[in-house]
């Protein structure tokens, strides 16, 4: 569906929500993993930071980060980078995280002698775990030769996500693709444009038979619509 | 002033040491995801030489940048001094400049693995209306004689290195693919097995690319490093995937703990699917 939307043809997908963290390309009629989060996802990882600095959930949680986030940039906090291959984990940044919220609430300070803001905190974890996805984007664009890329999932309607990665791919002479949050964390229509896809090539399930399960796979898919 | 000349479209500029006068005129051989590649010589014009340079990344906080750049390149510097000590094959290092953000390592000649495996594999099948399973029987059958043993050699080969390097060295590579792998030549030269199916897959296989290597002796970090490794082969050769046990198995030979490294694997793919598994 993104590729539909964007016009994408052969993009590096990242797809970032609160349940899943892929790097994904395809290849031979399946979308192959490439990357993803040992532990945590990236969405996740987020909501929770939400959580223990009591933000609001309205309109979303990740929103909010994103916002608070414009207020920062005085100070860059220390927090925890782990990119293993293209795989990266979330929990220890986590962690961190909240060590250093607790310390704010107890009057701490960062490293220019001020006291630490939300905001910085904000600011500081998005410029961490984005720069992780943007890296581990680039590293699977880099082994499967190509120049786009595709920002699917909640977290990809985070705007500066989308400056980062469109700074990484125009350094590569490629571009990025993104959609908005209308198709971004609406799995009921992504999931319509995929049943519509593969009825089109003939594969056809009675409603009767028909179930749900939430344990699917990316790469499970066989997908007979694509080259 | 010396001109780049490069084998892209765009011009990026060199690192400074590139510019002076006394060197060889570079050649940008890669962009990695990691920085570029440029060969040039060094001290001699006769000694090749691979020049690593991690530029600036745009979309990235400066600190975090600084920080990632100097950290990444000391620590490769250090691990492959490390396996070069301990006779892994690894590029030699001769100079590094952690603030400028190059290192100049030992030029190492040959195709990458994967593009050796690729060569050997052929063309990708023609995808029949009914779908990949047939397909993929068929190709299955037809590697069943006896043409794969190169194949099955070079899978050997690759686990027994991979065994070593965490064996002797204690170092974990971070991003062990197909792309990190070299097939050094014979010296002298394979002659002997011109036009024999497997000459794609010959050669020293060569680790490239510490960028994120570390050094660790946790089975954790082995099975990772494994896991790494895996993925990126099946997502990389999804027709080789069969073949990719080739390699647990000469891992598993390569030193005593390598077991219960594997063991541990076993926990890792369980945990990676299982948290992409949810909602």
């Amino acid at each position: 569906m993104g590729r539909a939307i964007t016009g994408a043809s052969h993009p590096v997908v990242l797809y970032v929500s609160g349940g899943n963290t892929q790097v994904i390309a395809y290849a031979e009629q399946r979308y192959r993993i490439f990357g993803e989060a040992l532990d945590i996802a990236v969405g996740n990882c987020l909501d929770r930071f939400a959580r223990t600095i009591e933000i609001s959930n309205d309109p979303a949680p990740g929103y909010n980060i994103e916002q608070l986030a414009k207020r920062g940039g005085r100070v860059l906090l220390d927090l925890p980078y782990a990119v293993k291959g293209m795989d990266c984990s979330f929990s220890g940044i986590l962690t961190r995280a909240d060590e250093l919220a607790a310390h704010m609430k107890n009057g701490g300070k960062g490293p220019d002698g001020e006291p630490i803001t939300p905001a910085d905190l904000c600011f500081s974890l998005q410029e961490t775990v984005f720069a992780m996805l943007v890296e581990i984007t680039e590293r699977a664009m880099a082994h499967v030769g190509s120049s786009q890329v595709l920002i699917v999932g909640g977290v990809g309607c985070n705007e500066r996500l989308q400056e980062m990665m469109g700074a990484m791919a125009a350094d590569r002479g490629g571009s990025v693709y993104a959609t908005d949050e209308r198709f971004c964390i609406d799995n009921g229509i992504m999931i319509a444009h995929a049943g519509l896809l593969a009825y089109e090539t003939g594969f056809h399930t009675p409603i009767q038979e028909s179930t749900c399960t939430q344990r699917f796979r990316t790469d499970e898919v066989l997908v007979k619509w694509r080259k | 002033m010396t001109t780049t000349n490069t084998t892209t479209t765009t011009q990026f500029p060199p690192p400074k040491v590139l510019t002076y006068p006394s060197s060889t005129p570079p050649i940008l051989i890669t962009q990695g995801a990691e920085g570029r590649l440029y060969k040039t010589t060094y001290l001699s014009p006769s000694i090749p030489c691979a020049l690593k340079y991690r530029p600036p990344k745009p979309y990235r906080h400066p600190i975090l940048d600084a920080r990632l750049t100097k950290a990444r390149l000391s620590a490769e510097a250090k691990v492959l001094e490390r396996c070069w000590r301990e006779g892994i094959p690894v590029p030699a290092v001769y100079a590094v400049d952690t603030s400028a953000g190059w290192m100049a390592i030992e030029w190492i000649d040959g195709p990458p693995v994967r593009a050796g495996i690729n060569e050997w594999l052929g063309d990708p099948p023609e995808v029949e209306q009914d779908g990949g399973h047939q397909q993929d029987k068929k190709k299955e059958n037809a590697d069943e004689d006896e043409g794969e043993a190169p194949m099955v050699d070079l899978m050997r080969r690759i686990g027994l290195a991979v065994g070593r390097l965490h064996n002797l060295a204690g170092v974990v590579h971070g991003d062990l693919t197909t792309s990190n792998m070299m097939l050094r030549p014979p010296l002298d030269g394979g002659d002997a097995a011109q036009g024999k199916a497997g000459k794609a897959l010959e050669g020293e296989v060569v680790l490239i690319d510490f960028g994120l290597a570390t050094q660790s002796q946790s089975d954790e970090d082995r099975a990772v490093d494994l896991y790494v490794l895996e993925r990126a082969f099946l997502s990389t050769h999804p027709r080789a995937e069969r073949l990719f046990g080739e390699v647990l198995e000469a891992y598993r030979g390569s030193f005593k703990k390598a077991a219960s490294v594997l063991v541990k694997l076993e926990d890792v793919r369980m945990r990676g699917r299982k948290k992409s598994m949810i909602g």
